[in-house]
């Protein structure tokens, strides 16, 4: 009777906390005057109108393989830096170690708002305004700290006694990560990976600012349709289901791997 | 520790250099120009008034009366919402750490919000649930009879830490709900049969185990939170008056709102020696209880 | 630099090499996205089909493109050919010749048809700098169902006080009605668009001569008092959220008795399609106090080319079609003259459809054309502009005296305290910009 009581309280709760998503997808059905209706509408004659009218105003698809491009690619190269230097702390961890690993956590606690101006300015210089390149290089610099962190406690988990053997048979350090430790720690590299993704898909202040047409991912789509002339919950509602849906789908897919792997060195 | 890397005998710096200097670079860069605007006049409206400021920046920034309350509302906003989501993450995930029908699917819609652009939760929570007219909330309210809440009029700092702990409850969930599956099940069981109920399992045994994972829950929460700032912009805009304003949001009004990147850069240098100070008390002491 | 060089004359030998017409380009156009921009943005393809030219739209909300495109002016990114504009800024930006000169339009597009005042709004030491979009004023609307029933009636001129009794006795919070909606979200376009037109006709002003912050004076307790005071007792909850659109939506949805608010509303809310109140909206001009000057706004969305821009023929080609009377005929032809981009030009309000579409137009032209932005109020002033002062500094004052108003608006402090406390950071930011010694 108690765990019945228990599955049910649960159940609840999820139902509850994923509530204002399934209440914003419901409103983007609705036409404009039914979504902002008081009392609000549970039941009402669907309608695809607010999807046509944002596919026959915006190109979705250039957004949408944005978001993708530059989350893919930032991801990738964060990854690939993070890795030696991630190794590098966990096996072989010098009197420094502790200090270099706080001092990139503090990096990502500026506040990015304050150095815009700057940055602005580098880019404009560089020719990188509205450029993927310039997205990818803000989001590698600015979730390399978490990247290594995150790395750094799976590496450190993994058994020592396995990398010194290799070392030992004569592997080169770049055989040892590739053959030996990589295979280990896959789970906790896909992991890490997948937050990036989502981090970097979800950032809305650089790629606001930084990009205009070529370079422009989801969340500038999103800044189309947030305060416009009119009614606009339910288009709005619309748009932000756009957005959202590949990275909730993918995250959906890939949600046992992110679990397996977002520790962060809290389960010995 | 020393000894462990004389013994492994290979060179750490070339793998830790790319990681190192692209940071350095990315910190020192913006810093160096940070600080060489704070000392300047200069208006990216007015161009026409350049010139060295000396400390004129700082002292009208120090002067501002507002500039205090606004770190402890800085402050409030990343204690608050640490609050919610360890308190409530704790409980979900001893909730959701035995086995029971669909428990997969039920906590999948628990991580379910961590997915969301912040843009977009802040843009549904304001207008389809916290509208006072319109909003799902306000025909709760009135359905119960009860009045109706006025959501960013009446509690603004509340609501914005709502939105936020919302969007933030599934990390801490997650982290929490690893580290309890981690748990001897004997463990439990054992306590079970000498009687205990599951609220005395809780405290008893699952919050004393979720030590670590607190703590890293705290950190990178911290470091994530301190710059809190779409949600505030897409909600109140900082207000009414100060009272959602946080350090971010006040630096992106000197920069983005007046164009005053001398005074918007003074502003940076202040947050920059407080995620310092954050970094060195908070972090510190946390990271020492992880053993790095 | 040289990297995206290539890429474009790679792009444009693609496009030769593709026999389009040989003077083709490509423009980047930012804009926001109230709702007449959006028929421009589904009427382009017209004119990309006329010229062979293609357009990047990027449209974003009205605050995410103002801080877009100054930064992108002020640091001369050049990433935009075209950008969307107010009258606030188009003086202030020509002055630092960061805009093109438009002087030289064809005689075809007949720049004297643009109502004077809209063209001098725009220009700056004797050159055209934007060419204007639309343009609107402020002005009353109402329930004509809710004063009939009430037994009421709206003066042509409505009298603050008389606009307090309407509220008071049409107030009926049990059915969701509210006397008065007004807005209250704090930034220097929003809520401060409309509290300046209330303390102009409080008596009140920004500056003096000498640009001494004139916010702890009577007159603006004055207005404060009278709009705190009118929104506790008959606004709806939440005001301190509401800027035009959330108001807007109100209205539409029947909550409001009444709202001051711009004239272009009137296309939205006599629009069955977005509105419930379509045949029940009524308008008239924006309530005085004590003096007539200033009392209701001036403003107009303009297209203008930075300096920076690559493309500027190709942009100018676009700017002319975009606002000529073809264009004007056009969006009447297509959506409906209800919604023609209103208040620019003279042959808009010569046009008997229109005339007959829009009930409201003759209203809208005498509010634009009264609307005097050299004498916004009763005091000489240092400043132009009515809803705004126009000097770079002040989105940041605006916004920061909006947000210590909307404090006030919800009770968080006083009135008092709130225009002392505005008083001060305004005189704070003066000195700071160098207009106070």
């Amino acid at each position: 009777m108690k765990a019945r009581l228990a599955t049910l309280l649960a159940w609840v709760i999820a139902l509850l906390n994923v509530f204002p998503l399934v209440w914003m997808a419901l409103a983007s059905f609705k036409t404009e005057v039914d979504a902002i209706h008081t009392p609000p509408l549970l039941f009402f004659h669907p309608t695809l109108e607010n999807y046509q009218a944002i596919f026959a105003l915006q190109d979705y698809t250039g957004y949408a393989l944005n978001s993708v491009a530059i989350s893919l690619g930032a991801t990738l190269i964060t990854v690939l830096i993070a890795i030696p230097a991630a190794f590098a702390m966990a096996f072989y961890p010098g009197p420094r170690t502790r200090d270099i690993l706080l001092w990139m956590l503090s990096t990502k606690m500026l506040p990015a708002v304050g150095v815009l101006v700057p940055i602005y300015l580098l880019c404009r210089d560089a020719g990188l305004l509205d450029t993927r390149t310039a997205l990818i290089i803000v989001y590698v610099l600015s979730n390399l700290p978490i990247a290594v962190w995150m790395l750094f406690t799976f590496f450190r988990e993994t058994p020592r006694d396995i990398i010194e053997a290799s070392r030992i048979d004569g592997a080169s350090v770049g055989e040892t990560i590739l053959l030996v430790l990589l295979p280990l720690v896959l789970p906790g590299i896909a992991s890490t990976a997948l937050l990036l993704i989502i981090l970097c898909w979800n950032e809305a202040f650089w790629s606001l600012n930084l990009t205009a047409h070529n370079a422009a991912p989801l969340t500038a789509f999103i800044a189309s349709f947030s305060a416009p002339q009119g009614l606009f919950w339910a288009r709005l509602s619309a748009a932000s289901l756009l957005a959202i849906a590949p990275i909730l789908v993918f995250g959906w897919l890939s949600q046992r791997q992110l679990v397996r792997g977002l520790t962060f060195g809290a389960v010995k | 520790m020393a000894r462990a890397s004389s013994r492994a005998g290979i060179a750490t710096a070339p793998l830790l250099a790319p990681a190192v200097l692209l940071l350095l670079l990315w910190m020192i860069v913006p810093l160096a120009m940070t600080l060489w605007f704070s000392f300047q006049r200069y208006n990216l409206l007015n161009p026409a008034v350049r010139g060295f400021a000396g400390f004129n920046n700082y002292r009208f920034l120090l002067r501002d009366p507002t500039l205090v309350p606004i770190l402890v509302t800085t402050v409030v906003l990343v204690l608050a919402v640490l609050a919610l989501t360890i308190g409530l993450g704790t409980v979900f995930a001893a909730l959701f750490a035995r086995e029971f029908r669909g428990r997969n699917i039920a906590r999948l819609l628990m991580v379910t919000p961590f997915f969301v652009m912040p843009t977009v939760s802040a843009l549904v929570w304001k207008n389809l649930f916290m509208h006072p007219v319109n909003g799902f909330f306000a025909a709760i309210s009135r359905g119960l009879g009860l009045p109706v809440i006025d959501w960013f009029g009446a509690i603004p700092l509340l609501s914005v830490i709502l939105i936020v702990a919302w969007e933030w409850l599934p990390f801490a969930f997650l982290i929490f709900l690893t580290a309890l599956q981690s748990l001897d099940e004997e463990q439990i069981e054992a306590a079970r049969l000498d009687g205990a109920g599951p609220i005395a399992i809780f405290f008893f045994i699952q919050l004393p185990h979720l030590g670590r994972a607190i703590s890293v829950v705290v950190m990178m929460e911290t470091i994530f939170l301190l710059g809190i700032f779409a949600e505030i912009y897409v909600t109140t805009a900082g207000g009414p008056g100060i009272a959602t304003t946080n350090l971010p949001f006040l630096i992106y009004q000197r920069a983005l709102l007046a164009f005053n990147v001398g005074g918007a850069s003074a502003a940076g240098v202040i947050a920059i020696v407080l995620a310092n100070v954050m970094a060195a008390l908070l972090v510190r002491t946390i990271a020492r209880r992880l053993d790095v | 630099m040289t990297f995206r060089r290539l890429l474009g004359l790679c792009a444009s030998l693609t496009a030769f090499a593709m026999a389009s017409p040989a003077w083709s380009a490509t423009i980047t156009i930012a804009t926001v996205n109230n709702s007449d921009m959006i028929r421009m943005q589904q009427l382009s393809k017209e004119w990309e089909k006329e010229t062979g030219n293609k357009i990047n739209w990027v449209v974003l909300e009205e605050n995410v493109l103002r801080q877009r495109v100054t930064t992108d002016i002020t640091t001369k990114g050049g990433q935009f050919d075209i950008l969307t504009i107010g009258s606030y800024e188009t003086p202030i930006w020509g002055k630092q010749n960061w805009l093109v000169p438009l002087d030289d339009l064809p005689p075809s597009y007949d720049v004297k048809d643009i109502f004077p005042s809209v063209r001098q709004a725009l220009s700056a030491n004797g050159h055209l700098y934007a060419v204007p979009f639309y343009a609107e004023s402020s002005f009353t609307f109402y329930r004509k169902d809710l004063f009939d029933k009430a037994g009421l009636k709206m003066p042509a001129q409505p009298k603050y006080e008389e606009v307090k009794t309407f509220a008071d006795r049409l107030t009926d919070r049990a059915h969701e009605q509210y006397g008065i909606c007004l807005r209250g979200k704090p930034g220097w376009g929003e809520n401060m668009a409309y509290l300046t037109t209330l303390v102009n006709t409080f008596g009140g002003r920004w500056f003096d001569e000498h640009w001494n912050p004139q916010l702890d004076t009577p007159a603006w307790h004055a207005a404060i008092s009278f709009y705190v005071d009118l929104m506790r007792r008959d606004g709806p909850p939440g005001a301190n959220s509401n800027g035009f659109n959330e108001n807007l939506a109100l209205f539409s949805t029947g909550h409001c008795a009444m709202w001051i608010d711009a004239t272009v509303a009137a296309g939205l809310l006599y629009d069955k399609s977005q509105s419930q109140v379509a045949d029940k909206v009524a308008f008239t001009a924006a309530p005085i106090a004590k003096v007539p000057n200033g009392s209701h706004w001036f403003w107009a969305w303009a297209l203008a080319i930075p300096s920076t821009s690559k493309n500027v023929a190709a942009a100018k080609s676009f700017l002319a079609w975009s606002t000529s009377k073809d264009y004007v005929a056009l969006v009447g032809k297509t959506f409906g003259w209800t919604v023609v981009p209103p208040g620019t030009r003279a042959s808009t309000y010569a046009n008997p459809e229109y005339l007959k579409a829009a009930p409201f137009a003759e209203f809208v032209k005498q509010a634009i054309l009264t609307a005097d932005l050299e004498h916004p109020t009763a005091e000489k002033v240092p400043y132009t502009g009515i809803q705004y002062v126009a000097i770079p500094e002040f989105q940041a004052i605006g916004t920061q005296v909006g947000q210590l108003m909307a404090g006030a608006l919800t009770g968080q402090m006083s009135v008092d305290e709130a225009l002392k406390q505005a008083q001060a950071s305004v005189k704070a930011t003066m000195e700071q910009a160098g207009y106070i010694q």
